[in-house]
């Protein structure tokens, strides 16, 4: 019997900071048994249980695209036991992932569509991993109009800042980066909360247009109601949740919302879909 | 399926046998109250008990489960690499277990074996077990199993049913597991004993007198009891002890832990329980279920509704009424299971 709490053997490859709180790092992992990497196959929005032998395991979402080989790269925030120890782990130390888990952004629904992305803070990892699959020149011809709003606290709180400057010079996507406040006379491009830039960069909705949404508890709060003023439909509005997890595959009991697993049936849900459920998340 | 009987002089020589080509698990009464335990050579079940305190549901869920073992020392060849720890998986006989506990171990099943995943740790457990199971002649006040899917001498789950006719048990094997069992015991007495057996049967149905009503609970909107009136009113004196989902043996919810001494360590998993806060908090502080009444309607909801709805096939409860008995404030699930089933928004003309 397969063991699906059995984690991949990784070695830690690359370890990049990424804010200037240095509070989030991004690790690149290798796969040490060179076949794990085709067993692990997966689609952006999915994600992945960290395990650190003595600590624990945390979901955490993975950050590369499946168009990326030879890798993958997840974005962690130092929170408590597992991402603090996490943090202090080195190059070349041995750990394990396990996953690919939950259901991903639907791929399938959003071909041929305009994708609207607006992520705030540091949950833009998975927003990062359909970016990259969707300008990947095998990819880019099936989507239509791509828009991205992306907003943080400053401009030293963006994650993949050097990426982020790439996309802006190219033409086959949108970007609108905004923070809530800058101090450095150099900064060119937004400034605001993502709510408002989103109420004046986003496209007004049709049936062809998808948001999807991630961040903090707040901003999705006020962004919602911009998007309801634009017309979008709630099974248009596409969003990512998290609850705590131990599992990740719907068998300890935990993560449950109403009758659905976050970790199993979700993280990604539809407004649509979430609005029968109970909002315990 | 063939139906034996047992002359109670032969019962603890024959059990004796089945030892060979079985690891045997019965009931055996500790201070107060009985409890499932390994039985080593000469020790006999208590065939005269009423149930267990705790459900025997930590035979294949053990309340603490090693997963995995690794090491930290860097020295060491597989270092920080996880390895299986595996399960006994040789034969073993839970004998006397009430209906109701063997039925339960098939709705848990539907969590741990699904489509997409198999928890080989459960499975393999139960796979390996034989269950020889106790018809209850005499209910207790608190059961009530006849509402629950199931019944006083139900049979799904089981291998064998025993049906103690006095001077005998009444033996009928259901699977070829259970005919194994019989063969090693060496009982092989053909009997006709329908008639007895029949009577009995419904002389002990007709001794359960309390009932859940559960016909409505499927098509009732989630968010609609979700926001029902009276859940306040039934967490009000609860103290979140988590009595009721330990005792339980249709609850499974789990933890998973490392455990590190020296260089040595272990990832296990242990019982948790939706009563807990902690059960949920995540790591920036927030807890989607951080008061009481959150907490005290999860349990009630997902037994009642999420269960109900996800597998169409009745309640996560199989009406052993330990949760009842054992609740140091008598919070009772009969009556809430009722308020759920026969809410209705719309006829509610008081507050709760
Ligand atoms: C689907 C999903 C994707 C996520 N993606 C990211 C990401 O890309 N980057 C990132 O930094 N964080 C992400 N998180 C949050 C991250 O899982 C938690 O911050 C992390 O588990 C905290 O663990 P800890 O051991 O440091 O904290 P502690 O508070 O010590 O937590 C102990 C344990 O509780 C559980 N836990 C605690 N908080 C959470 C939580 N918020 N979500 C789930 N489990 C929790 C974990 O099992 C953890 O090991 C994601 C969460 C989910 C559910
Ligand atoms: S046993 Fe009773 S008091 Fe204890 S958690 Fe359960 S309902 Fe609450
Ligand atoms: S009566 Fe209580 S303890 Fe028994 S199965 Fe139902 S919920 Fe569990
Ligand atoms: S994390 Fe265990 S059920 Fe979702």
């Amino acid at each position: 019997m397969q063991n699906p709490y059995l984690p991949y053997p990784v070695r830690i490859d690359e370890i990049i900071t990424e804010t200037e709180d240095k509070n989030l790092k991004t690790f690149k992992f290798v796969f040490l048994n060179p076949a794990d990497e085709e067993k692990f196959a997966y689609r952006a929005g999915q994600f992945a249980e960290l395990s650190v032998t003595g600590k624990g395991e945390i979901p955490i979402g993975i950050a590369s695209s499946p168009t990326e080989k030879g890798f993958v790269k997840f974005t962690v925030n130092r929170v408590g036991l597992v991402s603090t120890f996490l943090h202090s782990m080195k190059v070349g130390d041995i750990m394990g992932i396990r996953g690919p888990l939950g259901n991903s952004y639907p791929w399938d629904v959003l071909e041929g569509k305009n994708v609207v992305i607006i992520g705030g803070g540091f949950a833009f990892t998975t927003l990062r991993a359909s970016i990259v699959y969707m300008l990947d020149p095998a990819n880019r011809s099936k989507f239509k109009e791509i828009n991205v709003i992306y907003g943080a606290r400053t401009p030293g709180m963006l994650l993949y800042r050097d990426e982020l400057a790439a996309w802006e010079r190219r033409d086959d996507i949108k970007m609108h980066i905004t923070v809530d406040g800058a101090t450095d006379p150099d900064w060119k491009y937004n400034v605001g909360f993502v709510p408002t830039i989103t109420e004046q960069k986003a496209p007004q909705a049709d049936s062809d247009t998808y948001a999807i949404i991630c961040g903090p508890p707040i901003m999705i709060k006020f962004t919602q109601p911009v998007l309801d003023k634009m017309g979008y439909a709630h099974d248009h509005i596409i969003m990512s949740l998290e609850n705590r997890m131990k599992c990740g595959i719907g068998m300890c009991g935990r993560c449950n919302v109403g009758k659905e697993f976050v970790c199993k049936d979700g993280p990604v849900f539809t407004l649509a879909q979430l609005n029968t459920m109970p909002k315990e998340y | 399926m063939k139906v034996i009987t047992i002359d109670k002089k032969d019962w603890a020589s024959g059990l004796e046998k089945t030892k060979s080509a079985f690891q045997v698990f019965g009931p055996v009464k500790e201070k107060e109250w009985h409890s499932f335990k390994a039985l080593g050579p000469g020790e006999q079940p208590d065939m005269a008990y009423n149930n267990t305190r705790l459900s025997p549901k930590f035979l294949v869920e053990p309340q603490t489960d090693p997963m995995f073992t690794y090491s930290l020392d860097e020295a060491k060849e597989g270092h920080h690499i996880l390895k299986e720890v595996r399960k006994d998986i040789a034969p073993k006989a839970v004998v006397g277990i009430r209906p109701c506990d063997a039925a339960a171990f098939l709705l848990v099943k539907r969590n741990f074996d699904t489509p997409q995943y198999q928890d080989p740790y459960w499975l393999e457990a139960y796979n390996s077990m034989t269950f020889i199971g106790l018809a209850c002649n005499a209910p207790c006040s608190t059961c009530f199993c006849t509402s629950a899917g199931g019944g006083p001498f139900n049979e799904t789950g089981l291998d064998v049913l025993l049906v103690d006719v006095g001077d005998s048990f009444v033996a009928k094997s259901l699977t070829d597991k259970g005919d194994k069992w019989l063969s090693a015991g060496g009982w092989a007495s053909a009997t006709d004993a329908s008639g007895k057996v029949e009577a009995l049967k419904q002389a002990a149905e007709t001794k359960i007198t309390s009932n859940v009503r559960t016909d409505n609970l499927k098509t009732r909107p989630t968010t609609q009891l979700y926001d029902a009136p009276f859940w306040e009113d039934a967490a009000f004196s609860c103290i979140n002890c988590g009595t009721c989902t330990y005792s339980c043996p249709t609850c499974w919810c789990f933890d998973i832990q490392d455990e590190v001494r020296g260089t040595s360590g272990i990832r296990m998993r242990n019982w948790d329980s939706c009563m807990f806060p902690m059960f949920t908090l995540h790591g920036s502080g927030h807890n989607p279920r951080s008061v009481k009444v959150q907490r005290v309607r999860q349990r009630f909801m997902h037994k009642l509704k999420y269960y109900v709805e996800k597998y169409d096939d009745g309640i996560q409860c199989v009406g052993c009424g330990r949760c009842i008995r054992l609740c140091p404030v008598n919070i009772d699930i009969r009556k809430v299971c009722n308020q759920m089933n026969d809410y209705d928004p719309a006829a509610c003309v008081c507050p709760a």
